[in-house]
């Protein structure tokens, strides 16, 4: 029994050994690319050959240096909208999910079809008319422009509906017989019940806010604003001659973010797996 | 009069708690997919002010449009496949690691979630170079050990979905293994036990217990896995641009950049988005019907 028992556990580790070797490959291949020059890669495409003499810090060096060192202005953008918009899309979704889960009231089912029918609005559609319209607005080239109209997603309402109509509404009803207002009993008592959904959702737009590109890149004008996805895609054009600083400027602005994840894994993810949903 | 009081406080409540959703829909939302909308109707002039109403003509060149019909092709297989690998096996991990019988959990927590730290345009840049026609591209040395010639990956028709699905697994699969991951916290774990008193093995228990008590994040999941798919762009225009070789990497939003951003045909972009909406609402719809989100539980 206790043998058996072992296999299982051998089995189960090496399966995700395995597994978790071919999702790390390609961040090798990233770092390895980083080091190489890259008409290396177009003329060869890439590999992990690790050819000493052809292999260079050549690329980090020119993104690092390359017009007054503009990768820490982007990445300094990049930090500063990522956590603005991150803990305000935070704070309004959970509201939203909350309200649509813990209520019954006129229009409920209405306002969750909503949800769900913007969920299935590709964001791509909108961006002619989202740009006319922070034009009108005068939001070009500001951070509010880039903010604002990401703020309430759709994905995040419905992950916290969900996450919400799986929590007692007891706690609600005693709270409020003690004479508890409804702001308080979300903040006091749903919120902290909602700690493993804050962690998954905490990530999830945190990196879609750090990633996106194409929306800051319609609304920044200014080169020393552009957030840091957005300044190397528009650094990475072929008639600047600048493909050297894509894989080294990939590295740097992944680099980051995943240090920022490893030291905060316990918070983030463990906040999910020590389940908040007891009785 | 005490009562009365509650009674209308929590009457308010609600609404308070979903007004930003219901401003953030009226004016980032409604209000530029009702100017998408009617601005299918519209014929413009190039890149001028010059605006002409066309009625359906828009939509009836699309209708037309044999490259429309490709695209949809394209993104209806890359969607089938993305739901096919990135639903059932994200939950078997979920579980296995769920599972008493693993260690290292946080480990391999980390290890899965890392690619989703990578925006789709680097992840597509690395992919692009590792999937190269050379014999000295990534994937052409793991085929060459096998012994096959070296494979023009991203020029034909299988081989190129091929790069697009694998991108989107990498991706995706530390996503949808978080979320499922959260759903498994809701499921008692009393329930396996008396599972296990009764003699289930991992496999029943994963079968009656984890996958049916997993349906309301499976719908998540699923809803956005539809939403993502058929409106998939960035890796598409990463490997290709905006022409591939006999269109085998276009998609219809690669045609609504090419139709706004190029030709400056913005009636006829918005007619393709607007199509592209109702294509995902009706997908949608009737996979949330069939898998019954509407039934209140």
């Amino acid at each position: 029994m206790l043998t058996k028992l072992k296999v299982l556990k051998l089995i189960n580790f090496l399966t995700l050994l395995i597994l978790g070797m071919i999702i790390i490959l390609p961040f090798v291949f990233m770092i390895v690319a980083s080091f190489k020059p890259a008409r290396e890669i177009f003329a060869h495409g890439l590999n992990l050959n690790l050819n000493l003499e052809m292999m260079t810090f050549n690329n980090y060096l020119a993104l690092f240096t390359n017009r007054g060192g503009i990768y820490w202005r982007w990445f300094a953008n990049s930090v500063l909208i990522t956590i603005i918009s991150t803990a305000l899309i935070l704070l309004f979704t959970s509201m939203v999910g909350y309200g649509l889960a813990q209520y019954k009231f006129k229009g409920r089912t209405f306002v969750f079809l909503l949800v769900l029918a913007t969920m299935m609005v590709p964001g791509q559609i909108l961006l002619l008319p989202l740009f006319r319209l922070i034009t009108a607005l005068g939001l070009m080239d500001s951070y509010l422009g880039v903010i604002l109209p990401g703020l309430v997603p759709a994905t995040a309402i419905f992950f916290f509906r969900q996450y919400c109509m799986g929590l007692p509404r007891d706690y609600a009803e005693a709270a409020r017989i003690d004479g508890c207002s409804e702001g308080r009993i979300f903040w006091q008592i749903y919120v902290p019940l909602m700690k493993p959904a804050f962690g998954a959702m905490t990530i999830l737009t945190g990196m879609n806010v750090w990633n996106d590109f194409l929306w800051p890149l319609v609304v920044l004008r200014t080169t020393e604003n552009l957030t840091l996805p957005a300044g190397l895609l528009s650094a990475m054009t072929p008639y600047e001659n600048n493909f050297d600083l894509l894989f080294a400027g990939s590295v740097m602005s992944v680099i980051p973010i995943v240090i920022l994840f490893l030291f905060n894994q316990r918070a983030f993810i463990e906040g999910i797996t020590i389940g908040g949903i007891k009785g | 009069m005490f009562n009365k009081k509650k009674l209308s406080g929590s009457k308010l409540a609600p609404y308070v708690f979903i007004s930003p959703f219901i401003l953030s829909l009226s004016i980032f939302l409604l209000y530029p997919l009702i100017q998408a909308f009617l601005m299918s109707f519209q014929e413009f002039q190039g890149f001028s002010q010059d605006v002409e109403w066309v009625g359906f003509e828009n939509y009836i060149r699309l209708l037309n449009d044999s490259r429309f019909y490709k695209a949809l092709w394209n993104v209806g297989r890359y969607t089938f496949w993305t739901l096919i690998i990135l639903i059932p096996f994200p939950m078997l991990i979920a579980f296995l690691m769920n599972s008493k019988l693993t260690c290292f959990k946080n480990f391999f927590r980390t290890i899965y979630f890392l690619p989703v730290l990578v925006s789709s345009v680097i992840a597509g840049i690395v992919f692009r170079f590792v999937f190269s026609t050379e014999p000295g591209g990534g994937f052409n040395q793991l085929v060459g050990i096998f012994g096959f010639e070296p494979i023009a990956w991203l020029e034909s028709s299988h081989t190129a979905m091929f790069a697009l699905v694998i991108i989107a697994v990498w991706r995706w699969m530390g996503v949808n293994l978080i979320y499922f991951l959260s759903g498994l916290q809701g499921i008692s774990q009393e329930l396996y036990e008396s599972a296990e008193v009764d003699g289930a093995n991992a496999w029943k228990k994963f079968r009656f217990i984890t996958v049916p008590l997993l349906k309301p994040v499976t719908l998540f999941v699923f809803t956005i896995s539809v939403t993502a798919g058929f409106s998939l762009f960035n890796e598409a225009f990463v490997y290709w641009g905006v022409s591939s070789p006999n269109d085998i990497g276009l998609t219809i939003v690669t045609l609504i950049y090419r139709a706004a951003f190029t030709l400056g045909d913005f009636g006829y972009a918005s007619a393709l988005g607007v199509t592209l909406f109702l294509i995902i609402i009706t997908v949608n719809l009737i996979q949330l019907k069939f898998l019954g989100l509407f039934k209140e539980d």
